[in-house]
């Protein structure tokens, strides 16, 4: 049995108090402790500053003084290129094909456990730790298993279900042990700053959090006026670009109708939104694409299971069929408001991560 | 993998304090603590020792007591010869135009930028060579009849490569232009004899010659008149305002005669790390190439582009590895601006990005130089194939 000082560990700092706690916890319990920052990429144009949200000046000077404080090295990594060509041209090709992606899925699969811990193991180091909270467990086949965090409310197991066998050996998530308020303890036993901040910055590119702004900078395709229908193809007015609508939404629609309706999808062929009564927003099935399991291994029949459509919401009891080229499909017991295409259906067996995948369109589907 | 070790190769970013230093500033707080201006016993024995240190520097410089003036470091002596002499020669109707090269610290760059973008002065920024030197032709027909300061450093901080100042303060002296030099990174390992460099103005900080930081001095020939910078009492005949810092400039005084009374054999010490160094990199790590001139460099000085590799990244690989170098121009942000200093010599902005600069010292070994060179080897190799297998 190794020692844990002679373990190594890159532990992803961001100056709050989740992952200053997980880097405090980690330099406890003896290992070898790195700290390290991404300097990712941001407009440099907006009011509101030149700084990607998630590593702000300021930021980046709670977590060099917090590494000082416990002593270990601190490091922040210049991840700007990367991260503009795979996450910021990703958000504004999604929005262009009219589908709202969760870009930090697409962070956690492309930079935080790909980048990022390339460049941890290369440090010779033998984990990548984050604030997240989740757990990592390994089953009785040896194989590593995802599972929720301790706290149901801080739970953040959705975000990382893009991870698979290669990165979860290398992962660890100390504060998933815990619930928030004992982080806070830990932070006060620790002496460390304990101002809540922000979990995710979601949109962290854009300078003042302004998508619709940045779009029409970086995607003015998005913007353009087009029809509001009905699903029979009744044109009932007139919208003022697909990426001022979000299914579900009823406010500022502004058509007629003796009922209420609802953004129920939108097709980007057309430019049109498409709209529908309360009933016709419920779906009872979607399908997913670039579906990843957690185990390495597609279920070959369909199974009962838990999914998750959006980071916030309830898991839903489903069945869950898995299909050929990384897809699936998920049947919904009952039937769901707010289905958004691009957003992740994640699969859950209790508090086990099973995977997930990207929602299609429907057009995609048929 | 040899055993790990601590290798302090950053010497240009500042050097440790000699011990020798260290004493002799500390009857400087508890005991001697007078202020140098007062007029009793306490004052007078402080003022003894400023004026002592003040005949120290001019003693190694060969200039006159009173041509020295204490500052609190490299920038400011930088400031204070520029925007001094400057001003005043703009308050007299000599003009406003100012000249300089792109290879210069920012400590002289921002200042000229500045008072050219806002207060209306006239620079010109003459382009160099590939190792940073500049043409003296270049210089003869860039001087104007209202140029009125020139600033060119002695020898280069990112780079090396050591400019010929004394056929400069030739030319700048036949077109009566002030020319003030940085030698902050030549102290200590250059003569600075200013007579027989020429120059009307120099600047020194004792940290990079193994004194303490927030310490420097200005050497301005007599009859030049500065206008402060920091206005207030009369101190440093009233070039320089502020209770002068005693045991620090008893601490500069100290480093500096240390420096020069043992010139010969750190300069020969520093030569032949440096070369072993030179050598080292160039034989046993594949693309890489030296930046700056080949010889005519400081004895300290190495520096490199690193095909292929970002030395942000590459800087932390050796930290962790107990080796502390420099990518030419401090970053901890991981927002590397390319060094214009590299630009300025023609590179690539990938190439700027990929500089390490190595600068040796009076405590490294041939045993340092050799672990250096083969975590180098260790490391360049890892981070291109890192590089080849995660950039998306």
């Amino acid at each position: 049995m190794s020692n844990n000082a002679d373990i190594r560990v890159v532990v992803a700092m961001s100056g709050g108090v989740d992952s200053s706690v997980a880097a405090a916890l980690l330099v406890e319990q003896g290992y070898d402790v790195v700290g390290m920052m991404m300097r990712l990429w941001s407009e440099d144009t907006v009011a509101g500053g030149a700084h990607n949200r998630c590593c702000t000046p300021d930021q980046m000077a709670d977590a060099r003084r917090i590494a000082a404080r416990l002593g270990i090295p601190f490091y922040v990594l210049d991840t700007q290129e990367v991260f503009r060509n795979t996450i910021v041209e990703f958000f504004i090709d999604q929005h262009r094909q009219g589908v709202t992606p969760n870009p930090c899925l697409e962070c956690n699969r492309h930079i935080r456990f790909h980048f990022l811990q390339q460049n941890a193991l290369a440090l010779d180091a033998d984990y990548l730790a984050t604030g997240h909270y989740a757990r990592v467990a390994r089953g009785e086949d040896g194989r590593f298993v995802l599972k929720q965090g301790i706290d149901p409310h801080k739970d953040q197991s959705y975000v990382l279900s893009v991870l698979g066998q290669e990165q979860l050996a290398h992962a660890l998530f100390p504060v998933g042990e815990y619930s928030k308020s004992e982080v806070r303890q830990f932070a006060e036993r620790f002496g460390l700053p304990t101002a809540s901040k922000k979990d995710s910055q979601d949109l962290c590119f854009i300078g003042d959090n302004n998508y619709r702004r940045f779009l029409t900078d970086y995607a003015p395709e998005v913007m353009i006026p087009g029809p509001i229908v009905r699903q029979n193809g009744e044109v009932l007015g007139q919208h003022n670009g697909l990426v001022n609508y979000t299914i579900g939404q009823r406010k500022g629609l502004n058509v007629p109708s003796h009922e209420p309706l609802y953004v129920i999808g939108t097709n980007p062929y057309r430019n049109a939104v498409i709209v529908g009564t309360m009933d016709e927003l419920g779906q009872s099935s979607l399908t997913a694409k670039r579906v990843s399991w957690v185990s390495g291994t597609t279920p070959a029949e369909p199974f009962r299971a838990q999914v998750k459509i959006r980071y916030k919401a309830t898991p839903a009891a489903a069945w869950v069929e898995p299909l050929t080229d990384a897809r699936m499909a998920v049947r919904f017991d009952e039937p769901l408001r707010d289905i958004t295409p691009g957003q992740g259906a994640v699969v859950y067996d209790g508090d086990r991560v099973l995977g997930g995948g990207i929602i299609e369109r429907p057009v995609e589907a048929s | 993998m040899p055993s790990r070790r601590s290798v302090y190769l950053d010497h240009a970013a500042t050097t440790p304090a000699d011990p020798r230093v260290v004493e002799a500033m500390m009857p400087y707080f508890t005991e001697i603590y007078g202020n140098p201006s007062s007029a009793h016993s306490f004052g007078r024995k402080a003022e003894f020792a400023v004026e002592t240190a003040r005949e120290t520097v001019a003693r190694i410089l060969n200039c006159k007591p009173s041509e020295i003036v204490f500052t609190s470091g490299g920038s400011e002596s930088d400031n204070l010869a520029i925007r001094g002499a400057a001003w005043t020669a703009r308050h007299q109707g000599r003009g406003q135009h100012i000249l300089t090269m792109p290879v210069e610290h920012s400590a002289v760059a921002k200042t000229v930028e500045q008072m050219a973008e806002v207060m209306g002065f006239e620079q010109t920024i003459l382009p160099v060579d590939q190792y940073g030197m500049l043409d003296i032709a270049a210089f003869n027909q860039a001087c104007r009849p209202d140029t009125t300061v020139a600033s060119l450093m002695l020898a280069n901080n990112e780079v090396g490569s050591l400019l010929p100042i004394p056929a400069f303060a030739e030319t700048a002296k036949q077109h009566r232009i002030l020319l003030h030099t940085d030698a902050v990174q030549a102290a200590g390992q250059l003569p600075l004899d200013v007579q027989a460099l020429g120059v009307d103005m120099l600047s020194l900080s004792a940290h990079k010659f193994y004194g303490p930081k927030g310490i420097g001095a200005l050497f301005v020939r007599d009859g030049i008149e500065l206008t402060p910078s920091q206005s207030g009492g009369s101190h440093e005949e009233g070039r320089r305002a502020g209770t002068h810092n005693t045991a620090f400039i008893v601490g500069l005084a100290k480093a500096l005669e240390l420096a020069y009374g043992e010139l010969d054999e750190w300069v020969a010490h520093y030569q032949a790390m440096r070369d072993q160094l030179i050598d080292g990199v160039l034989s046993r790590v594949p693309g890489a190439y030296l930046t700056g001139h080949p010889t005519q460099r400081l004895p300290s000085h190495a520096s490199f582009i690193m095909d292929e590799v970002d030395n942000g990244t590459l800087i932390m690989h050796l930290d962790m590895r107990g080796v502390a170098a420099s990518g030419g121009s401090a970053c901890k942000t991981g927002n590397p601006e390319p060094s214009g200093v590299l630009l300025a010599m023609g590179y690539s902005a990938k190439e700027a990005a990929s500089s390490l600069r190595l600068t040796v010292g009076r405590q490294t070994t041939a045993e340092d130089v050799d672990y250096a060179v083969e975590m180098l080897v260790e490391t360049v190799e890892k981070l291109r194939q890192l590089t080849r297998e995660i950039m998306l």
